[in-house]
């Protein structure tokens, strides 16, 4: 009786403080986020565990023996078959991120600098393709590529190969020219974004000291753009790496990527954890790949200054 | 001098000019190829026929796979615009610890490899006895909409007048009274923009629907089970016709949409201004 009478007026006390608790911002913040941040724990983070988990393991025919084992990233990473893949998965990612930015930053800048009214129009023209199937796209290169009267003289236009190619289907620059089209508008927007944050009066302020146009570009709009350039580059290069409609369908024998491997580790091959940890594997590459592209971006960023 | 005029606009026209023709281009070429009379896709064209698309409605393999389609784009978009709506509201709404982290990890499958998220997905079904159906799917592209919901809606959302919705629940309109009376009416326009622009990536996704799909097929895959058949390439750049067209004018529809809801919530005078 006396400790209820005692502990009643604390007992309202927390009572008040978990009613301010749940109407503080934080609180109320947090349960508004919750239902899709559970859902991208459920169906993102969980099975990311769960193929990191499936690295470590073996398959014997239909069972899985979950004793720790490192097999499969031996496997994955000396096996010529799936080193080379890697190799030209990565050699494709990076030149297919350096082509789209370097092909995507005038197309920016102009929209930036010389847009005028029309900048959104031209933002929208310019996305517009990209939310087009994926698909259809690989596709259309797929019959593009056979008919070298368009292909070529369209490519030599835009300065992207010197001499008509007779050989241009099946092989990994078709891979690469079909990705570079494919991821064009993802580079152009970041890089667009961070044009339109640099401060114009520092260009003006650059040619007032003196600076002509190209090094007042070099030196003042060219770094202030770094971090648009850094996310263009990342946001390519990421999925790029893993693409698999691309190798498949323009890529013959010759442009077979590491993402039509792990897919025959999950289909015909039946071994998932080796294609886990093939996964696993070209996930670590690529982010490491990222992280240099960052380093070095941000050096030549200091450099130019 | 040179430089100068370089870095002008002169030049640079060009140069978008020549770009817009090579990101459209190969696009271009399949409504071409899909009126031609001739079965390959070649130079020159031999004549105009309409025979490609007339097929199309004989194929009852291509009506189920659009009939999955548009089932699939239709739950996957409002669930992942729900979702959207609640984190999107959330992100510009409230300020607490964590949410840039979360808003990073709901943002992750855009820049994730598909194939990754699309096995590793596949892992965690199998494992959890779940058979691989339409619903898997639907689930898959949940998550992959949800980036682009989030995109649209937060940027429908930003700047929104709150003094407006204070003002309501001070004249003693209740929450939900709040919600549907004064919020609803300001984002409709983005909330409906995000609703077709998922269900653009759904009707468009491959990958996922791929991995994750039982025996069911949705169109992209009806398509890639197509291509291995040379002869089959006319119907197939005819419905890629049709979807081209289909995802062009669901995207105008929802960039329009877009557009009035940045505005509707940035003017200062709200929806009548």
């Amino acid at each position: 009786m006396t400790a209820a009478v005692e502990g009643s007026p604390p007992l309202r006390m927390t009572r008040a403080r978990r009613n301010a608790l749940l109407q503080s911002e934080p609180v109320q913040g947090f349960a508004l986020i919750s239902p899709t941040f559970l859902y991208a724990l459920l169906l993102l983070v969980l099975p990311i565990l769960v193929v990191i988990a499936h690295s470590f393991w073996t398959q014997h025919y239909l069972t899985i023996d979950r004793t720790f084992t490192l097999e499969n990233y031996r496997v994955a990473l000396t096996e010529p078959i799936y080193r080379d893949l890697l190799w030209r998965s990565l050699y494709i990612s990076l030149t297919v991120s350096l082509l789209t930015v370097i092909l995507a930053y005038p197309i920016a800048y102009f929209i930036s600098f010389h847009g005028g009214r029309h900048k959104s129009l031209w933002l929208f023209l310019i996305t517009i393709p990209f939310w087009t199937s994926y698909l259809l796209r690989v596709m259309s290169w797929k019959v593009i590529l056979g008919y070298n009267g368009v292909l070529n003289s369209g490519l030599m236009g835009l300065g992207i190969i010197d001499e008509p190619s007779t050989a241009l289907l099946y092989n990994s620059s078709a891979v690469i020219i079909t990705l570079t089209h494919a991821w064009a508008a993802f580079a152009i927007l970041p890089i667009f974004v961070s044009l339109e944050k640099v401060d114009r009066t520092l260009v003006e302020a650059a040619t007032d000291l003196g600076d002509g146009p190209l090094h007042s570009f070099l030196r003042v709009t060219l770094p202030l753009s770094a971090p648009g350039v850094i996310s263009a580059a990342l946001i390519v290069m990421i999925p790029t790496v893993g693409d698999y409609v691309t190798p498949k369908l323009v890529g013959g024998k010759d442009g077979v990527m590491i993402a039509n491997a792990i897919q025959a580790q999950f289909g015909k091959a039946a071994n998932w954890p080796l294609g886990a940890a093939l996964s696993v594997t070209t996930m670590l590459i690529v982010t490491l790949m990222a992280g240099a592209t960052v380093l070095i971006i941000r050096a030549l960023q200091r450099l130019a200054r | 001098m040179r430089a100068r005029r370089f870095l002008s606009g002169g030049w640079l026209s060009v140069y978008a000019f020549l770009y817009v023709v090579f990101l459209y281009l190969p696009v271009i070429f399949l409504p071409i190829f899909s009126i031609n009379t001739a079965p390959t896709p070649k130079f020159p064209l031999t004549g105009f026929t309409l025979q490609w698309y007339a097929d199309l409605p004989h194929t009852p393999a291509l009506l189920d796979a659009a009939w999955n389609s548009l089932k699939v784009g239709v739950s996957a978009s409002v669930l992942a615009t729900v979702l959207g709506i609640l984190a999107a509201r959330s992100i510009t709404r409230y300020r607490y610890p964590g949410r840039r982290t979360i808003n990073g990890l709901i943002m992750a499958p855009l820049v994730l490899p598909e194939v990754i998220v699309a096995i590793s997905m596949l892992l965690v079904m199998l494992q959890l006895g779940l058979s691989l159906s339409l619903f898997t799917v639907v689930l898959g592209h949940v998550l992959v909409c949800i980036p682009y919901s989030m995109t649209v809606l937060t940027s429908g959302f930003e700047g929104f007048d709150r003094s407006l919705e204070e003002a309501s629940a001070d004249l003693g309109e209740s929450a939900f009274g709040t919600f549907r009376r004064v919020t609803l009416p300001m984002v409709a326009p983005a909330i409906i923009s995000s609703l077709l622009v998922c269900f653009t990536i759904s009707l468009d996704e491959f990958i996922i629907a791929f991995f994750l799909t039982g025996t069911e097929a949705t169109l992209p895959i009806y398509i890639w089970g197509q291509l291995r058949f040379a002869s089959k390439l006319p119907g197939v750049l005819a419905l890629g016709t049709l979807l081209l067209v289909a995802s062009f004018l669901l995207m105008t529809i929802a960039e329009i949409l877009r557009r009035r809801a940045a505005r509707r919530t940035q003017n200062e005078g709200g929806l009548y201004a």
